[in-house]
């Protein structure tokens, strides 16, 4: 053992040889090889420690088990629901409608039109996702001209929490409002400064 | 009714929408009594989940009574007070009948990987949440659970998502008796991952965060170790200084995409959105577990592609465990856990805010304001109800 600690190594340390200094490495034999376990005792102080210590009482064990247990299950073929709006569908699944499926916020306008580019690809398809996520962008304005459509100017400080913002975080909302006026200024300073 | 309305990337607000209908005849139509904020509904309202449209109602954990049933239902009636868990699920199809309820391939026709969630985007379905006054239930045998009278609501609304999923990711951990467990994330999934560990007989719980009111809030509720990652200088190396230069047993991803630690990851995955949000803490967990140890992903990844030292996790010899939770399957051993006095569920809400309020509920939930935990949302309706029961004669 006492061997082992005059372990020295050779490789480059830099300016370490120019000073015939050898860096000494802590030895791995010092490390314990088998993790360090508590005994029982020491958690017994732990509310409900080990209640489900037997796997039998891990209800997700194993993760697929069958019959399934908990649900009522539906006797014979699911109804099919009926379809009364438009629903984009996964060509992953031949673009066949689920027996029950969401009918919620129907695609429309131009962000309609770039979802349903979008389900030409499948899943599995990056481009399905980049077009989604810039049909979202887009829907983001169009629900400012619906909401103005309807007479309606949206309280987009309102929207964003500016109230408990004010109320928690008064510090912040200042240094943001100052960083946020500091960034607008420049900028239309700079661009008058390029109008003349 | 009132409902919680999307706007746009950190923008949201109550709104009045038409009342939901049956569509179907297992439908029923559930009046909200409690709804939460997700860490996950976070993911959404940061703009990261694609075809999330603008006027969708989010909420995936919601509790009720029932006001209306479809023609198809027989094991609800009017009147019953529901916990609803948060996938859809028939019940019937391939993965249901191996009780992967969180995977049914039967409610979401827009996409096959993920099953159907409520209120959480139109890649998970398209179905409205529940925070809202009023919520369509499709397929109500078979996912709602009547909730006991001896259940608290708030106990009760917990059970639909946060505890279930915090069970489950200790439980895909695979724990044995003396395991020391490393939980990333200290929101309420990890929290209850944290407690859950305990239960199934680990040796050593460490919980990692950067919030330091939810690491002190984790160490007393789930009596556990806590490191601030913004105080250590490599997060695999501290851990494996904690284990003895082994590594942990067992290390949990309670975090997802919204994961902060890393200017990287944090620009390519939140900020420019080249992959499917950020991905450090699946990178801490696979460079922080020993050899031959369980990783366990519960926290909500984009539908693309994360850069993960995936060959490490091969010369590691790793097993990844990860899913959405199967929620109905765990409730009644978590209800025996509750009763039991071995959890308390609703000792983890901080936050009981009026659906009125719901912009700011959700800036102060995202911004971690106030020492937000667990917020829990009241509709005006449940309000009525109660201040009606409250003041009739006894």
């Amino acid at each position: 053992m006492e061997a082992n600690r005059e372990h020295r190594h050779d490789h480059d340390h830099g300016n370490d040889h120019a000073h015939g200094h050898v860096h000494q490495h802590p030895l791995q034999g010092d490390f314990k090889d088998v993790p360090r376990r508590p005994g029982r005792e020491q958690l017994a102080h732990i509310e409900g420690w080990g209640a489900d210590l037997d796997r039998k009482d891990r209800p997700g064990v194993p993760m697929e088990r069958t019959p399934p247990r908990f649900i009522h299950q539906h006797e014979g073929k699911l109804p099919q629901q009926p379809q009364n709006v438009e629903v984009l569908t996964s060509t992953e699944r031949g673009n066949a409608i689920t027996p029950i499926f969401g009918t919620v916020q129907p695609p429309s306008g131009l962000s309609g039109m770039l979802r349903r580019m979008a389900f030409k690809w499948s899943e599995n398809d990056l481009r399905h996702w980049l077009i989604l996520l810039a049909a979202d962008r887009i829907n983001v304005v169009e629900g400012v001209g619906e909401d103005l459509a309807r007479g309606k100017v949206p309280n987009v400080l309102a929207e964003m929490g500016i109230k408990s913002e004010w109320q928690y975080n008064r510090a912040g909302l200042v240094k943001k409002a100052v960083i946020a006026g500091a960034v607008v200024g420049t900028v239309a300073y700079l661009l008058r400064r390029r109008e003349r | 009714m009132l409902a919680m309305n999307y706007r746009g990337p950190y923008r949201v607000r109550a709104d009045h929408k038409p009342d939901p209908v049956i569509e179907h005849p297992g439908d029923a139509i559930v009046r909200v009594t409690r709804s939460c904020i997700c860490g996950s509904d976070l993911h959404l309202y940061h703009g990261m989940v694609p075809d999330t449209r603008v006027g969708h109602t989010f909420g995936h954990e919601f509790i009720g009574e029932v006001v209306d049933i479809g023609s198809d239902v027989h094991k609800l009636k009017v009147g019953d007070r529901v916990l609803v868990p948060f996938n859809l699920f028939c019940g019937s199809c391939f993965f249901c009948q191996r009780e992967l309820y969180g995977n049914c391939h039967n409610t979401n026709a827009q996409a096959t990987a993920v099953g159907g969630i409520y209120g959480y985007s139109h890649t998970a379905g398209g179905y409205d949440g529940g925070q809202a006054e009023l919520v369509r239930v499709p397929m109500a045998d078979v996912g709602p659970m009547i909730i006991p009278d001896d259940i608290h609501d708030e106990d009760a609304v917990l059970m639909t998502d946060a505890l279930p999923t915090g069970y489950q990711a200790a439980e895909m951990g695979d724990i044995q008796e003396g395991d020391t467990v490393v939980v990333f994330g200290a929101g309420p999934v990890g929290i209850f991952a944290a407690k859950s560990a305990w239960l199934m007989g680990a040796g050593r719980v460490i919980v990692v965060d950067e919030v330091e009111y939810r690491l002190e809030f984790v160490q007393r509720y789930a009596q556990c170790e806590v490191v601030n990652f913004r105080s250590v200088n490599d997060m695999a190396e501290h851990i494996k200084k904690m284990t003895d230069g082994l590594g942990a047993d067992v290390c949990i991803d309670a975090v997802g995409g919204d994961a902060a630690g890393s200017i990287a990851q944090t620009l390519t995955g939140r900020l420019m959105k080249l992959q499917a949000g950020s991905s450090i803490v699946l990178h801490w967990c696979i460079n922080s577990v020993r050899k031959g140890g369980n990783v366990s992903i519960i926290g909500v990844y984009g539908p693309t592609f994360n850069a993960v030292p995936i060959g490490n996790a091969l010369n590691k010899g790793l097993t990844m465990r990860m899913n959405q939770a199967s929620v109905r399957r765990h409730l009644p051993r978590l209800i025996e856990h509750i009763r039991a006095g071995r959890i308390n569920p609703k000792g983890i809400i901080t936050h009981r805010v009026p659906l009125e309020e719901v912009a700011d509920a959700y800036h102060i939930f995202s911004s971690k304001l106030d020492n937000c935990i667990k917020t829990v949302l009241i509709p005006p309706s449940a309000r009525e109800v109660k201040a009606v029961q409250s003041s009739a004669p006894q």
